[in-house]
């Protein structure tokens, strides 16, 4: 039995574990743990975020949700129905939209993808054409229903994507990266579209590794790195964790690992993270509030070229750092 | 009647997808001139009646290769496009999602059987007079569905199993030769005759030939429309257990 939750989703300890079998003669087995014990619950009408690094177990998480993978171990359920004795239930019950290009019938147009897609959920015939309308309304492609998909832009395919997910009208719906490689402008419509679906009462379960997404959309944030959840609050108390923090972020150019390795060792910096722009590295150093070390972190880079050094307030992503890298 | 609806719009938009992609146009084209050419030579001594044999054979060798081949490769493009998991995840009975492809695909090789049947009178000179057009057409249909039934037994396997794709081209040639579609099945050992009668089309290839040079087809029609049937009935028992195994391990997203 599950304990009891009121979450309109809920899930208990689910751990999910990965088998592969890699040699021709002796074959070896290779267990991955992708999830390793996650529990948490979504309450109803709620926008949840669960956000986490590439391959820290989002995607495996929310498949088990929809009932596309057992899990290895634990439970959850959907509105009270177990995912694994009760997948039918669930999948009445939910939408699933996933980022991507992938998802779609490319061939056919995209009135024929949401009609093959409402008569696999059962919706009336007689409705079908009244709310495949509405959805081609709410995500912006009415007028271009009849052209192939294969033409569409990635924005598109994205947002039929989520008339797709929409069609049986499930009241709660998961998106997993649902804004992955749209443009800015597209990106920010989609936006506005999960977050009227969360306004129409919709319990939304969404992933993302936007740090600014996550902000700006979701009531609560559950961070998950290494198949297990690090931290779970609203926006708000996540930034808190990292409130006590200063951030230098450093602009450098052929800065070597070694030198990183120093930062990171450096008397009290708490976490570093290096992003990539173009030739330049990008340093964000996270230390406590009230330190002054800017000259002395310059100086562990001796040899690299630096460029743009600035101080400044910790955000919603900097917590996400701290919190996957401590 | 929500499923036969299903039945029918899965089945229609899988054709116009099929139909559709320019590589199974092209091999549509030459995947019959190789089957009419085979017939020929390998018939051409023999009476026009022989001849016709022959090519309702090859013409059904068709419908055989769209679906045994494509069965696998169907199921394989569902995954690369990352469908077949919003398939799964659909609230219809998976059998009712999958029976729809495998005959959408029997059902484009009769563009092949019509090709191939053409090809034979344009190049050979293959004379193609059916005595009972009628009882003909339901015989190429009930060999359509049926093989679209077996493809549907063959699919059910592949999404449990990723590789599975290899056996449908494994199954191509043999199906060929032992279900009698250019030999007479008199031809082969005592023990494969059982096998061949346990296929569809084995008795769909017999229909079509008994309706098209004058023999009564009806048994021949009943045993293959019960034969994928008997398919269907098993796909549909083993599909629950196999999607299982699928969310179980794994494979259904895996390319």
């Amino acid at each position: 039995m599950l304990p009891s939750m009121n979450g309109v989703i809920e899930a208990v300890d689910l751990v999910r574990t990965y088998r592969t079998s890699t040699g021709v003669f002796r074959r070896r087995t290779i267990e991955v743990e992708a999830v390793r014990g996650v529990s948490f619950a979504v309450e109803r009408g709620e926008l949840f975020g669960l956000l986490g690094p590439n391959g820290a177990g989002k995607t495996t998480t929310i498949k088990m949700l929809i009932t596309l993978l057992i899990p290895t171990s634990g439970q959850a359920r959907v509105l009270g129905h177990d995912v694994v004795k009760e997948s039918r239930e669930v999948r009445k019950q939910i939408g699933y939209v996933f980022g991507g290009e992938k998802g779609l019938y490319e061939r056919l147009s995209a009135l024929d993808n949401l009609r093959y897609f409402a008569e696999l959920y059962a919706v009336p015939p007689r409705d079908q054409r009244r709310r495949i309308d509405e959805l081609l309304e709410l995500v912006g492609l009415k007028g271009r229903e009849r052209e192939r998909v294969e033409g569409y832009s990635r924005g598109m395919r994205q947002r039929l994507h989520i008339a797709r997910g929409l069609l049986h009208d499930p009241p709660v719906v998961f998106l997993d990266e649902p804004t992955i490689g749209v443009d800015p402008v597209g990106a920010r419509e989609l936006r506005a579209t999960i977050r009227s679906l969360a306004d129409a009462g919709k319990t939304v379960l969404l992933t993302t590794h936007y740090m600014f997404e996550a902000d700006e959309l979701c009531d609560r944030i559950a961070v998950i790195n290494k198949g297990l959840i690090v931290a779970e609050g609203t926006p708000r108390a996540l930034k808190a964790i990292v409130a006590e923090r200063t951030i230098v972020e450093i602009e450098a150019y052929g800065v070597t690992d070694a030198a990183i390795e120093r930062v990171r060792a450096a008397p009290g910096v708490t976490s570093v993270s290096v992003e990539e722009r173009e030739q330049a590295q990008v340093l964000l150093v996270q230390s406590a509030k009230g330190l002054e070390l800017t000259q002395q972190l310059l100086a562990y880079l001796d040899g690299a070229t630096i460029g743009r050094v600035a101080a400044r307030e910790p955000t919603l992503e900097d917590a996400y750092v701290a919190l996957v890298s401590e | 009647m929500r499923a036969a609806r299903l039945l029918a719009v899965g089945w229609l938009l899988h054709i116009k997808m099929l139909s559709r992609s320019s590589f199974n146009g092209v091999l549509g084209l030459v995947y019959p001139l190789f089957f009419a050419t085979v017939a020929f030579f390998l018939f051409r001594e023999g009476s026009p009646h022989a001849l016709l044999y022959a090519s309702l054979g090859a013409s059904v060798m068709g419908i055989w290769s769209a679906t045994s081949t494509a069965a696998g490769a169907a199921l394989q493009r569902e995954r690369w496009q990352g469908t077949l998991e919003l398939l799964v995840a659909a609230t219809a009975h998976f059998s009712l999602v999958l029976l729809p492809v495998t005959i959408a695909m029997s059902t484009i090789g009769l563009y092949s059987m019509a090709t191939t049947l053409l090809w034979g009178r344009i190049l050979f000179g293959i004379d193609v007079s059916i005595v009972h057009p009628v009882l003909f057409a339901a015989s190429v249909v009930a060999t359509i569905v049926a093989i679209g039934m077996c493809g549907f037994l063959l699919a059910v396997s592949f999404v449990r199993y990723r590789t599975a794709w290899a056996l449908g081209n494994l199954l191509e040639y043999p199906i060929w030769l032992i279900c009698g579609f250019l030999v007479p099945l008199s031809l082969f050992p005592g023990w494969v005759r059982p096998i061949s009668w346990m296929l569809a089309p084995t008795w769909g290839m017999r229909a079509i030939r008994e309706s098209a040079l004058g023999g009564s087809p009806l048994p021949d029609l009943g045993v293959c429309l019960a034969l994928g049937a008997g398919y269907t009935l098993a796909g549909v028992l083993v599909v629950e257990t196999m999607l299982t195994a699928a969310r179980s391990r794994a494979t259904v997203s895996l390319t």
